[in-house]
């Protein structure tokens, strides 16, 4: 039988120690031999590794990055669709989700298809709307608010107990004892991510995720619950077990019935010493640690790209407690012509 | 009453596995034996008996010992109070 034909782009080639989920997602895909493949990369860097790795990645282009806006994105986008008849396009970062999110019916209109949350779902579960998401799905979240100056420090001793979390919008998160830590983070964490800096209340416990697909009518399409076991410096897991945690599921349907989930996501729960579980965020995508949950049997990517391009698609049913994923480095020799072309023409 | 939780697992080289948290550790012979005790839902008088009876040990030793041992348990949280059906 001749394998579907489809044209896969991915961002999140950054396979670093801060790892995008792009080719862990690639992989998952291509791995699946469900499809006669062919996978252009979108980069926003020229050392992003997945731009080298020829045996994942056909064909890879340079991408403006998401603070130059929809319009330079999508004008690249059409400049590559020109190029390669994409079908399927799966974007892995937060930052430049609102991006494409706009720009879902020009992507359409191209023949490009995603499965994203909607605007509403991205924005209700930002970091700092937590505490209204908390109440209006009934769950469990840290209390948290934003700041926008430094001035705003001082007030927080009057709202929190030290030691609290600093995190920015988008990615980092550290936690501060006292008053001087939190002008510390608040300067490195706008002067990267920009304004807010969320506050949030430090809750105490073990932190356990969950990767999950809902599609987009209530239904989750799979969900796997992981515990890290070895995080590196930047918070990032290194290595992680799958778990047997009914309270995890109970909760994740829970979120994606009620906000009617569309596409991945990543739950980032703290389970307190009492067995309470706190959600203290919701990443609108898949992550990194996907190729675990493919491995544990559910393999969400594929069950993502059946969604895009309007398939039904069947919930899994179970998965393997216990299958553990380590991550490592590897070396990889480049060609000067290979970073040339990145480099130079924007296209490899 | 006190029990092991019902989905802890345990192979026969002592590696014991919750599966709920995703811990792992590791046992000796002995804790291997009681833990699998515990798993069958013997009592820790029961438990006792077949320990003294096997090793060179006072059932006051042991007691001291498995109090211990259950303390660990509780710690680690491989322990629940509910009855498990």
């Amino acid at each position: 039988m001749n394998k579907k034909k489809l044209i896969l782009a991915a961002t999140g080639l950054n396979n670093t120690d801060n790892p995008g989920p792009g080719i862990p997602v690639i992989r998952s895909i291509k791995e699946s031999g469900k499809y006669d493949l062919r996978v252009i990369g979108l980069a926003y860097e020229t050392l992003e590794p997945g731009i080298y790795m020829h045996d994942l990645v056909d064909k890879v282009y340079q991408v403006p990055y998401p603070s130059e806006g929809s319009s330079a994105l999508m004008e690249r986008i059409a400049y590559i669709r020109e190029r390669e008849k994409i079908d399927v396009l799966i974007p892995n970062f937060d930052a430049e989700l609102f991006s494409f999110m706009k720009a879902e019916k020009k992507l359409e209109e191209l023949g490009i298809r995603t499965f994203l949350p909607t605007l509403q779902q991205l924005e209700e579960r930002h970091k700092s709307n937590l505490d209204a998401f908390g109440r209006k799905y009934g769950v469990n979240v840290p209390k948290s608010k934003s700041l926008t100056s430094l001035a705003e420090i001082p007030k927080l001793r009057n709202e929190f107990d030290y030691p609290i979390m600093v995190k920015g919008k988008f990615y980092d998160a550290y936690v501060a004892y006292n008053e001087e830590q939190v002008q510390m983070h608040f300067n490195k964490i706008s002067a990267k991510w920009g304004l807010p800096v969320i506050i949030q209340e430090f809750v105490r416990g073990t932190e356990v995720n969950v990767i999950a697909l809902g599609d987009g009518k209530g239904n989750t399409i799979g969900a796997v619950p992981m515990r890290k076991q070895y995080i590196t410096d930047k918070g990032k897991a290194w290595g992680g077990i799958t778990l047997e945690n009914p309270d995890m599921l109970a909760l994740t349907d829970k979120i994606i019935r009620g906000t009617k989930w569309r596409g991945g996501m990543e739950l980032e729960l703290i389970r307190t010493p009492e067995n309470k579980l706190y959600v203290i965020e919701i990443n609108p995508r898949i992550p990194a640690w996907v190729y675990l949950a493919v491995g544990a049997g559910q393999n969400l990517p594929v069950a993502l790209v059946e969604l895009a391009l309007g398939n039904a698609v069947k919930p899994f049913e179970s998965y393997e407690v216990g299958k553990i994923f380590v991550r490592y480095s590897w070396d990889m020799i480049i060609d000067l012509k290979d970073f040339e072309a990145i480099s130079m023409k924007g296209e490899i | 009453m006190i029990r092991l939780k019902k989905n802890i697992a345990i192979s026969d080289t002592g590696f014991v596995f919750d599966p709920s948290t995703g811990e792992s550790f590791n046992v000796n012979e002995t804790g291997m034996q009681m833990i699998s005790f515990l798993k069958e839902g013997k009592t820790p008088e029961e438990i006792t008996a077949l320990i003294t009876q096997e090793y060179n040990i006072d059932p006051l030793s042991f007691e001291k010992y498995f109090q211990d041992f259950m303390e660990m348990l509780k710690q680690f949280n491989l322990l629940t109070e509910k009855k498990e059906v």
